[in-house]
């Protein structure tokens, strides 16, 4: 079903959904979205998947036209979105109809904004995703951003809430300079313990120098016992590596497969979408945990979100009608 | 000399990652060792994981702690590595790769001879003498890390990477040599070009190379790269 046309792109739109996994061992990056948490909690909004494929919006300026009746949530940090030139909440269910007209701007807070579909964007499953991998000219819509003139269709409707709404205390923890949870190393080696009083110590800014890829950090350099290099080995989202200059960058969804610097931390991924939503000239703060309470907070979160969309099911689920 | 029994070692990554090495350094025997470990897991399919990535010395292994627990990767892995197979049944498939070395389509070639103080033919010739092993795939899609380059080709990467380094460049940097199966920015010495796409999403496999095969460079002409690359 042909369900929204682009109107305004904005500065980089893509279609993503929860991530290309089980191809690394090929070299294909994972991808997906930067905002994992908000793509998934919109798409539970609707009943969807919660992987299901989103419009991923970078800073906004977006704008389109549905073409269909389709239910649709927003979700990020602080987007601003208006249907038909009226102001609509962000994080909650709402219908749209032919021809009405969305526009979604960054409210100068976060940076990544989910614009998700009920049914989720139907683009073709490439390498088990839907997620555009841009340098690779694939996935999402012909392996590019979206342009003025793209028409998007989205899955069969599913069967939803006609209403509701994602409490703040339900959304990630969003302010405009975290402080973010870490996991040290892995290569807690090849770094003396000045470095981590140094990392650990101040804040880092977020510098232009940021995209899919990764996040480069701007304060306190981070020295190296001997050298940056280590065996090239895996990357996860959210290892803060430390090349030569001692300056770190986190690698983000559309990091390369495997990477050759010592890395001195891992964002804890409920803590990602805080520290991808820090818009550059930003500060964050790290703050070091062992793995046992990274996995509690983990799981604690997972249920808290389980059970939240469970109780929002039994207030009342409804089929949509056509 | 570190003693065996620092491996394997779990290296935590974050609460969703995991690498367990095999091994010090770029070593032939600890690859494969990686290599069966990897397979061994491929085949168990342990609900939780959601990718397993061998790289030179350690399977890097990424997963949904709400599913699979770190203790019990570690004792799925563990388990997996007591049953290894024999080191010698790893694959010995090769894929013959034809190259065209030298002129525009390996613009670093006189460089990297001029370097060793070499021939261009020379370079040419013992590049395509040699067995290479696939010690991991990474990068870029499809782009293979091959060691086993005659030492007397070691070269540095170049001092300035290239914005854009074309699909099929056949580069050295260092101990290894590798294929850029798309076009991306890379700082490699480019020695030649094959017109073969090692990575295809219109093909089914899309890849031509699994990590652990043998890859050996056959000269090309350039009249037969032009009719291949058809």
């Amino acid at each position: 079903m042909k369900t929204l046309r682009i109107e305004e792109p904005g500065p980089l739109t893509t279609v993503q959904d929860a991530g290309r996994f089980g191809f690394q061992d090929r070299g294909v990056p994972v991808s997906g979205a930067m905002d994992r948490a908000a793509l998934e909690l919109g798409n539970q909004l609707l009943g969807n998947d919660p992987g299901a494929a989103a419009v991923e919006i970078f800073s906004g300026g977006f704008r389109a036209r549905f073409l269909a009746e389709v239910s649709f949530a927003v979700t990020g940090y602080d987007p601003q979105v208006e249907l038909n030139g009226f102001s609509v909440p962000p994080w909650t269910l709402h219908a749209a109809r032919p021809g009405d007209v969305i526009s979604i701007d960054a409210g100068g807070l976060g940076v990544w904004h989910y614009l998700c579909l009920s049914g989720g964007i139907d683009v073709p499953v490439v390498l088990g995703s839907r997620s555009t991998y841009l340098r690779g000219r694939f996935g999402g819509l012909e392996g590019r951003a979206l342009r003025r003139g793209d028409v998007l269709k989205t899955g069969p409707k599913v069967v939803d809430n006609l209403s509701g709404h994602i409490p703040e205390g339900f959304r990630p923890a969003y302010v405009p300079q975290p402080a973010v949870q870490v996991v040290l190393g892995p290569q807690t080696e090849a770094f003396p313990p000045e470095a981590f009083d140094a990392f650990l110590g101040a804040p880092y800014e977020v510098t232009h120098r940021s995209d899919r890829m990764g996040m480069m950090l701007d304060g306190p350099r981070i020295r190296h016992c001997r050298t940056p290099d280590i065996v090239s080995e895996g990357l996860a989202f959210g290892a803060i590596q430390v090349p030569g200059e001692g300056l770190p960058f986190v690698l983000l969804a559309d990091r390369p497969t495997t990477g050759g610097y010592a890395k001195i931390a891992t964002v804890l991924s409920c803590d990602l979408p805080l520290l991808v939503q820090t818009a550059p000239g930003r500060s964050v703060r790290f703050h070091a945990i062992d793995l046992l309470s990274a996995r509690e907070i983990h799981l604690k979160r997972a249920y808290k979100i389980r059970r939240f969309f469970h109780l929002l099911r039994q207030g009342g689920s409804k089929t949509h009608d056509d | 000399m570190r003693n065996t029994e620092d491996f394997p070692r779990f290296r935590v990554c974050g609460e969703t990652a995991l690498s367990v090495e095999l091994g010090e350094g770029i070593d032939l025997q600890v690859n494969r060792r990686v290599h069966a470990l990897y397979r061994t897991l491929h085949q168990r399919t342990i609900s939780g994981v959601l990718s397993l990535n061998p790289t030179y010395r350690s399977v890097f292994i990424q997963y949904d702690p709400t599913v699979c627990s770190f203790e019990r990767l570690m004792a799925v892995v563990q388990d997996a590595l007591c049953g290894l197979d024999d080191l010698s049944e790893t694959s010995e498939a090769v894929l013959h790769v034809p190259v065209c070395y030298g002129g525009d389509l390996g613009p670093d070639l006189t460089e990297v001879a001029a370097y060793h103080g070499l021939t261009e033919e020379e370079v040419i010739r013992r590049h395509a003498a040699s067995t290479y092993h696939v010690y991991m795939i990474g990068f870029t899609p499809g782009f293979p890390y091959l060691g086993g380059l005659d030492p007397t080709l070691f070269t540095p990467r170049k001092t300035t990477p290239r914005p854009k380094v074309p699909a099929g460049s056949v580069g050295i940097a260092e101990q290894q040599t590798g294929i850029y199966p798309i076009e991306s920015p890379g700082g490699w010495q480019l020695i030649g070009r094959t017109p073969l796409k090692l990575f295809d999403l219109h093909r089914d496999p899309p890849f031509l190379l699994d990590p652990g095969m043998k890859v050996r460079f056959h000269p090309i002409s350039r009249e037969e790269y032009e009719n291949l690359a058809d």
